[in-house]
């Protein structure tokens, strides 16, 4: 008896490690849903602050992490400004003044019309496989969807974020939650998934809370109302002269 | 002799006219050193606190540097160079290192301005020594003004987040060790001063700094490859530009005092021409030459400035000298000026203002009491004597 029950945990245990797959591979997973050639999206962000909650309704084209435009649509004060991102360098338009202004780059690492994102938050689209070692260290429900729970920590060194824990959906491999750490170890900012919804054969985050955790507040939702993936941009969106249009 | 005699006895003959002239005179007289002192003293008082507390003897600027650009300050480091670092090392400079940050003062987010300095540093007042502490905790440094708008006190901690030179984000909580009091806002404002090297290893720039701040005893400025020297004379600039600004405003206040006070002396020229023609008539008569008469009424118009430089001294003097020891306390809302003042600005009197407003005021009180005298250059002596103007 004792012979055979050897060589069955072995088999047990050889079983059991076959189903955890590498914290590449689940990564690889959360990529292939996450990246696209590019996207259209339209979406609303609530904005919770000390003083009340605001509401930003804005459609966005990004192409990759390094061109991007984004026109608000609402509140009324806001319609009409327009953003443009090509690699480092930022442009508004505002229709009240009617003028282009130039933003350094590093106005990237600002909050997004005070929210808890930053455009670099909000525009990130990197592949997390090639910044990240990636690490499974344990399995977690959350929002009653089994997940894995990733250890990923920053293998180069221009990484905004030097670690993450991230919970992705073991069958759809969405991140349905994520905390964001310094490199001191401090939390610096989460991000929940409270519903999702499918484009084709990708799962997406409908409505995201992102908080700052440093900061007091309930964090700023982001509301999609549609997103498209892969879609035909006309090239002209990418330009300045798009901006007045 | 004469004239001047005879000048000085219908001077004071004219009684209350003359005293009342003179003492308008004396109070715009007053006024004009008094507000030229504060202006004066006011450039000065600026120019020492900002030297002493942040351009010492000049500063050398990465290339990279602008202070008005704070999202520059990403690239706005480099190895301090080895000219510079003998200085360092002789206590003659010390170095600086900027970078921004954001603080979370009771859960509210706050963009500023991270500043590295050597605890034993002397060539600023900013007192450094404050930051050698033992702690658990990175020890910084505020001053009163970002206390005030913070609401953070000695012995508070918050938590600071900043980027390292690749931009990765980092955090870590800081002590405040002490709160200075100073009058210079731009060491103040969404500032928090740290030790050094604890900011070098923060950000991964070991050995580097932003800019480098001379002493005041430096005299040679080399040319230092990738640093550019900025002297106090272009620190200064601003300030100097703003006081020739409030010196041009100040001067339109002079030149409103002035005229008044020589309108006054103009018309009782004017007055005593028309009311004393047989006068005249008379020392035309006696044998005063026309020149003789034009002196003698153009001195007794002058010597209204110099009897209103006398009374201005009787009273100046004690009101002036009480003022510079004392200095003039000034409203809380100053501070929002953004210039290093303090509560009390203690006005400057030089010898070269005090002579020169004497001279400028003798000259225009000469000039305007002689126009009416000229005249008397057509005066006919037999018309005169009959109260007549020619």
């Amino acid at each position: 008896m004792k012979r055979l029950m050897i060589p069955l945990m072995l088999m047990i245990t050889t079983v059991g490690m076959a189903q955890v797959p590498s914290g590449e591979a689940i990564l690889e997973k959360v990529d292939e849903n996450q990246i696209a050639r590019n996207r259209k999206i339209i979406y609303e962000m609530l904005i919770h602050g000390r003083r009340g909650s605001r509401t930003l309704k804005a459609q966005s084209w990004i192409e990759g992490a390094d061109r991007s435009f984004t026109e608000y649509l609402e509140p009324p004060r806001e319609s009409g400004t327009k953003m443009l991102k090509l690699q480092e360098q930022l442009w508004t338009y505002s229709p009240s003044t009617d003028r282009i202004i130039k933003i350094s780059g590093h106005m990237l690492r600002q909050s997004v019309m005070g929210s808890d994102l930053s455009y670099e938050d909000m525009m990130e689209d990197r592949h997390l496989l090639r910044l990240y070692e990636a690490e499974v260290v344990g399995e977690e429900t959350f929002m009653e969807r089994p997940c894995w729970v990733l250890k990923l920590t920053a293998k180069e060194t221009d990484v905004a974020y030097h670690s993450r824990d991230i919970w992705v959906d073991k069958e759809r491999y969405l991140a349905l939650k994520e905390n964001r750490y310094a490199k001191s170890g401090k939390l610096l900012k989460t991000t929940e998934v409270k519903s999702v919804i499918k484009e084709g054969d990708r799962w997406v985050g409908e409505r995201v809370v992102f908080k700052d955790e440093l900061k007091s507040g309930d964090g700023t939702e982001f509301l999609i109302e549609s997103v498209t993936y892969d879609i035909d941009i006309p090239e002209y969106i990418f330009s300045k002269a798009a901006l007045r249009k | 002799m004469l004239v001047p005699r005879l000048a000085m006895r219908n001077l004071l003959g004219a009684g209350l006219r003359t005293w009342l002239n003179v003492v308008v005179l004396s109070i715009a007289y007053v006024t004009i050193i008094w507000t030229q002192g504060f202006n004066i003293g006011m450039y000065q008082q600026i120019s020492r606190s900002q030297i002493d507390a942040e351009y010492g003897g000049g500063q050398y600027w990465n290339e990279n540097y602008d202070p008005y650009d704070p999202f520059a300050l990403q690239e706005a480091h480099g190895v301090i160079p080895s000219t510079l670092q003998k200085w360092v090392r002789d206590r003659k400079a010390t170095p600086l290192l900027i970078t921004q940050g954001t603080i979370y003062p009771n859960g509210r987010i706050r963009t500023i301005l991270l500043k590295g300095i050597d605890p034993e540093q002397k060539v600023l007042t900013i007192p450094s020594h404050f930051l050698t502490g033992e702690s658990a905790m990175v020890p910084a440094l505020i001053g009163n003004r970002m206390a005030k708008s913070t609401g953070l006190r000695i012995g508070d901690s918050v938590t600071l987040r900043w980027r390292d030179r690749d931009g990765t984000f980092d955090a870590r909580d800081v002590e405040i060790v002490q709160i200075m009091r100073t009058s210079v806002q731009s060491i103040d404002n969404n500032q928090i001063w740290i030790p050094l090297e604890t900011l070098q290893g923060m950000t991964q720039m070991e050995g580097e700094a932003t800019l480098v701040v001379i002493d005041q005893q430096i005299g040679l400025k080399e040319k230092i490859e990738g640093w550019s020297f900025q002297s106090q004379d272009v620190l200064l600039k601003d300030i100097r530009d703003m006081m020739k600004a409030r010196t041009i405003s100040r001067g339109i206040l002079y030149v409103i005092l002035l005229f008044l006070a020589m309108l006054a002396i103009f018309n009782t020229q004017i007055l005593s021409i028309f009311r004393r023609r047989k006068e005249m008539g008379t020392l035309m008569a006696l044998g005063l030459t026309r020149a003789k008469l034009i002196l003698l009424f153009t001195l007794e118009g002058a010597m209204h400035g110099l009897l209103a430089a006398i009374i201005s001294a009787v009273y100046g003097i004690p009101l002036l000298t009480y003022f510079t020891f004392k200095g003039w306390p000034l409203p809380q809302s100053m501070d929002q000026y953004g210039i290093a003042i303090g509560d009390k600005l203690f006005p400057e009197y030089s010898a070269a203002l005090i002579v020169g407003t004497t001279a400028v005021i003798l000259l225009v009180t000469t000039v305007v009491s002689y126009l009416p005298s000229r005249r008397i250059a057509k005066l006919k002596p037999t018309d005169a004597l009959r109260g007549k103007m020619t």
